[in-house]
């Protein structure tokens, strides 16, 4: 067609339909918006936001900004350790950090990759005020004025003009540190002329008056600062040129300047608190898991770590995840296929039996639906184990030797055969819904053209029933890989999976970002085994009902 | 009613019933004798027990008593993979999973037939139905008719000598039933094929049979070809279910040799044949057919009985005329004329003589 199609007045069909059909489309959103409403936010932002925790590593940056500015250009086979700077950043960047008690948090994040950082970050976050007294009591020794906050206040705070920019700079630092508000009235504002001279006092004490602001609420006009902004004040007073400045305390500035009092040599200071510090593991820990995305949980979910080098396997003695994933999908795959053999049969005859006797037949299946999960692992567990009904049982009959009772559970057995009868229905349901669209007649058909019983089942019954034994075995084999509670309970050591293991990071080490990890890897391997599938049987085949 | 068992007989059911529930028999003593090459068609309503049959004779159900005999050799106790009978389904049965040409093929590989020979039944059975160019699709993606065409090729493919059809018909619309109609008496016709065909329609059981059972309570009501069911029909049953009908409800007056006279419930005369009515004053239901009355009285016997009749209702039909009139109390009696030039077309109101011979007009049992 050469012309578009045109409505009876004149307009474009396409839209004129369009527009018909926009009200009902509209209804149709609104009759499905609350259930959408809910499962947003419910169920896809809260796994949407998980997800998205195997690859955040915003806390190594957040804490630690100026560290790991300065260890950018460092390489650790060129130089053994790396540059003052970067020991000097780090002081200044725990000192703030261990204010807001947030350094241990990222010991323990940093103790992931690199074993025994958490201790040393929490033992030396308690001995950073030393370091800073090294310079605070001399500048206090020289004029008492400076331990007064009053005299910090008027140096620092704005005549003429503001420096906004480092305000905003440091807001952000603060609100990053803490994850909280740093938008609140500070009444203060960092000098232009003052942020010039001395940079990094000016850094340290904006920095300083946002925290307590924002987070304590206090007026930092009133407060004395914490003892960081001495050798900061002190680092900047060995370069400054003092000789045009004609502000506050400018007098007192020039005597500090003149009697070059001590400044601690952050190395020294960082190898005292504790000789690892002396070593290249933290330095390299700390800026090797500084970007602000990692893969490296992800590398941690299949044996690897990230290291100074690349990637390396991580050592064998930690190595589990990937043997549990193996086993997992082993499992799983052995679950499901015990699960069609088992079911198979029964919803062959639930499918041809006269109604009366398959409804009856149907609710005997159903039973366990309807019995709690707990309920039913536990009975597993009062069955198969050593002192339980089958062994019992066994004896009794002298199968099997009083002091040879079989080790049925704690161990894959046990989680195979519960798993198998838990997920059983999930086998049999939609086999059953696919059986019974098929027609009796095509088994007469094919009999009445010279089959026997087992070739017309062969040919002729089970390739149509194959649908139902995909449907249930995508139902059972996803159920199966995720499982927890059945494993958990009846699985010991050797019968745990792989979710066991997502469980005990989240609620116990509180590795969330590993946690997150080794699920979407699990999601990732359902959705491959789904798109698999797809292609091979045809999801269009699979019929739940 | 029950023919005698032959000895060139190919199908033969003796005796045979069946109950399902140990309670109804379904079936009530079947007696039914087939020679080689017939056409025979079940005919009933539903309920009656033809299909029933049908299944005893591919073996997917037993008879509960009786003999059930292939070529001279009792089948009761083969099962229906051994049994060589071809069976055309009511919904096709088509292996959806197949192709056209591997449903074909199927009867042939259990029977172990080589490849190139199976090939070549599987094409010539294909051009038999004229569906050569759709070895390659899927059922679902035939039309009923084609889906129907292929399950006849299917179950001739491997030529048996009795094929049994389900109401094959029963879910396609009226052109295309006639049309495979034809073609499936043709084939059975040019292969020899003893066929038994299961239906509940008239027409198709007229059209296409050598002979008719009609099928009613478990029992064979009647026998016959065609052309004797519709014009003989031996009682009142078989009267009412084939073809279209007027009744009168009456007492035998007298009986004569094979006329006999009627007196109906309102008083008046009428000329019948006595049919399976022996003696006189025994409650009798006449049946004549609407294409047999005549209104015009030069056209009967002199002395035959008249009966007024008032017009209800003209329906003009094209081909035919059908005419609805009030006779002796049952304004349902119906008059066929033929759409010719000279045809009076019947006013409502008008009240006109009718007569019949007495041939025509069948006295049965009430």
């Amino acid at each position: 067609m050469a012309e578009a199609m045109l409505a009876a007045d004149g307009t474009s069909l396409k839209r004129s339909l369009a527009r018909a059909l926009r009200r009902q489309k509209l209804r149709a959103l609104m009759l499905i918006a609350p259930l959408l409403i809910f499962v947003l936010i419910t169920f896809i932002v809260p796994i949407g936001s998980m997800l998205f925790r195997s690859v955040e590593n915003e806390m190594v940056g957040n804490t630690l900004p100026y560290t790991v500015e300065a260890l950018a250009d460092w390489d650790a086979d060129e130089s053994p350790l790396p540059p003052e700077d970067a020991f000097q950043a780090m002081f200044f960047d725990m000192f703030l950090a261990a204010e807001a008690k947030r350094h241990t948090r990222l010991g323990t994040r940093l103790n992931y990759e690199t074993t025994g950082l958490s201790s040393l970050f929490r033992q030396s976050g308690r001995q950073l005020d030393d370091v800073a007294d090294i310079s605070y009591e001399p500048l206090e020794d020289l004029d008492e004025a400076w331990d007064e906050g009053e005299t910090w206040y008027a140096l620092m705070n704005t005549r003429e003009v503001a420096d906004d920019a480092l305000m905003a700079q440091q807001r952000a630092r603060v609100a990053a540190l803490t994850d909280n508000e740093t938008n609140g009235e500070v009444n203060f504002a960092p000098d232009a002329e003052v942020a010039v001279l001395l940079p990094l006092a000016a850094r340290e004490y904006t920095a300083w008056a946002v925290y307590v602001a924002t987070q304590d609420g206090r007026d930092p006009a009133t407060r004395d600062p914490w003892e960081a902004v001495a050798p900061a004040l002190l680092l900047d007073l060995q370069t400054a040129d003092l000789s045009g400045y004609s502000g506050p305390e400018a007098d007192k500035l020039r005597t500090a300047q003149a009697a070059n009092l001590p400044v601690a040599n952050f190395v020294d200071a960082f190898v005292d608190m504790d000789e690892d510090w002396g070593t290249q593991t933290p330095w390299e820990t700390i800026q090797t898991h500084s970007s602000t995305y990692t893969g490296g949980y992800f590398l941690n979910a299949v044996d690897a770590q990230k290291t100074a080098d690349g990637v390396a396997w991580q050592p064998e003695n930690k190595q589990i995840l990937i043997t549990l994933f193996v086993r997992t999908i082993w499992m799983s795959l052995l679950i499901m296929g015990s699960c069609i053999l088992l079911g198979y049969p029964i919803a062959w005859l639930l499918a041809n039996l006269p109604m009366r006797k398959a409804n009856l037949l149907l609710i005997l299946v159903l039973l366990p639906f309807w019995t709690s999960l707990l309920v039913r692992t536990s009975a597993w567990k009062v069955m198969l184990q050593q002192q339980g009904v089958i062994n019992d049982v066994l004896v009794w009959i002298g199968l099997v030797a009083d002091d040879g009772r079989l080790i049925m559970i704690n161990n894959q057995f046990g989680t195979i055969v519960s798993m198998t009868h838990i997920l059983l229905p999930f086998m049999i349901l939609p086999m059953y819904s696919v059986m019974q669209t098929i027609q009796p007649s095509y088994l007469r058909a094919a009999k009445s053209l010279g089959a026997t019983n087992w070739t017309a089942f062969w040919r002729v019954y089970f390739p149509q029933s194959v649908p139902g034994i995909g449907a249930g075995s995508i139902l059972v084999f996803i159920l199966a890989i995720g499982y927890y509670i059945t494993p958990e309970i009846v699985g010991g050591t050797k019968g745990v999976f792989i979710s066991n293991r997502i469980a005990y990071h989240i609620s116990s080490s509180l590795n969330w970002g590993l946690a997150a990890a080794l699920g979407t890897i699990l999601l990732a391997a359902v959705l491959v085994l789904y798109w698999a599938y797809d292609k091979i049987v045809g999801i269009d085949n699979v019929k739940l009902g | 009613m029950a023919d005698i068992a032959t000895d060139q007989a190919f199908v033969e059911f003796e005796r045979v019933q069946k109950s399902y529930d140990g309670e109804v028999l379904v079936v009530k003593d079947l007696n039914l004798s087939m020679p080689k090459g017939e056409f025979l068609t079940m005919l009933g309503p539903s309920g009656s027990g033809k299909t029933t049959c049908l299944m005893m004779l591919a073996g997917f159900e037993t008879a509960t008593h009786g003999d059930i005999r292939l070529d001279g050799v009792s089948i009761n106790n083969i099962p229906p993979h051994k049994r060589g009978i071809g069976m055309v389904f009511q919904n096709y049965a088509l292996f959806p999973h197949m192709t056209v040409a591997e449903n074909l093929s199927f009867p042939l590989e259990v029977r172990k037939i080589g490849k190139s020979d199976r090939e070549e039944k599987v094409m010539r059975a294909l051009g038999m139905v004229q569906m050569q160019d759709f070895a390659g699709r899927r059922p679902a993606q035939l039309s009923g008719g084609q889906q129907q065409r292929i399950a006849l090729a299917r179950a001739l493919v491997f030529e048996p000598e009795l094929v049994l059809m389900d109401e094959p018909l029963g879910a396609l619309d009226k052109q295309l039933r006639e049309t495979l109609q034809f073609e499936i008496t043709r084939l059975a016709h040019d292969l020899g094929i003893t066929t038994v065909y299961v239906t509940h329609d008239q027409t198709e059981a007229l059209t296409m049979s050598d002979r008719v059972a009609v099928f009613d309570d478990g029992r064979i009501q009647q026998l016959a070809p065609p052309d004797a069911l519709y014009e003989e029909p031996q009682n009142s049953f078989v009267a009412q279910f084939i073809g279209e009908n007027n009744t009168l409800l009456g007492i035998i007056e007298k009986i004569k040799g094979d006329t006999c006279e009627v007196r109906l419930d309102d008083g008046s005369i009428i000329d019948a044949k006595p049919i399976n009515v022996t003696e006189v004053g025994q409650r009798t239901r006449v049946s004549i057919r609407p294409e047999r009355v005549e209104m015009d009285k030069t056209r009967l016997n002199p002395d035959a009985h008249t009966l007024k009749a008032e017009v209800l209702e003209f329906i003009y039909m094209g081909d035919i005329f059908r005419t609805r009139l009030r006779v002796a109390g049952n304004d349902d009696f119906v008059i066929k004329t033929r759409n010719a030039p000279d045809q009076i077309r019947l006013t409502p109101g008008t009240v006109v003589d009718i007569g019949w011979m007495a041939q025509d007009c069948r006295a049965l049992d009430a």
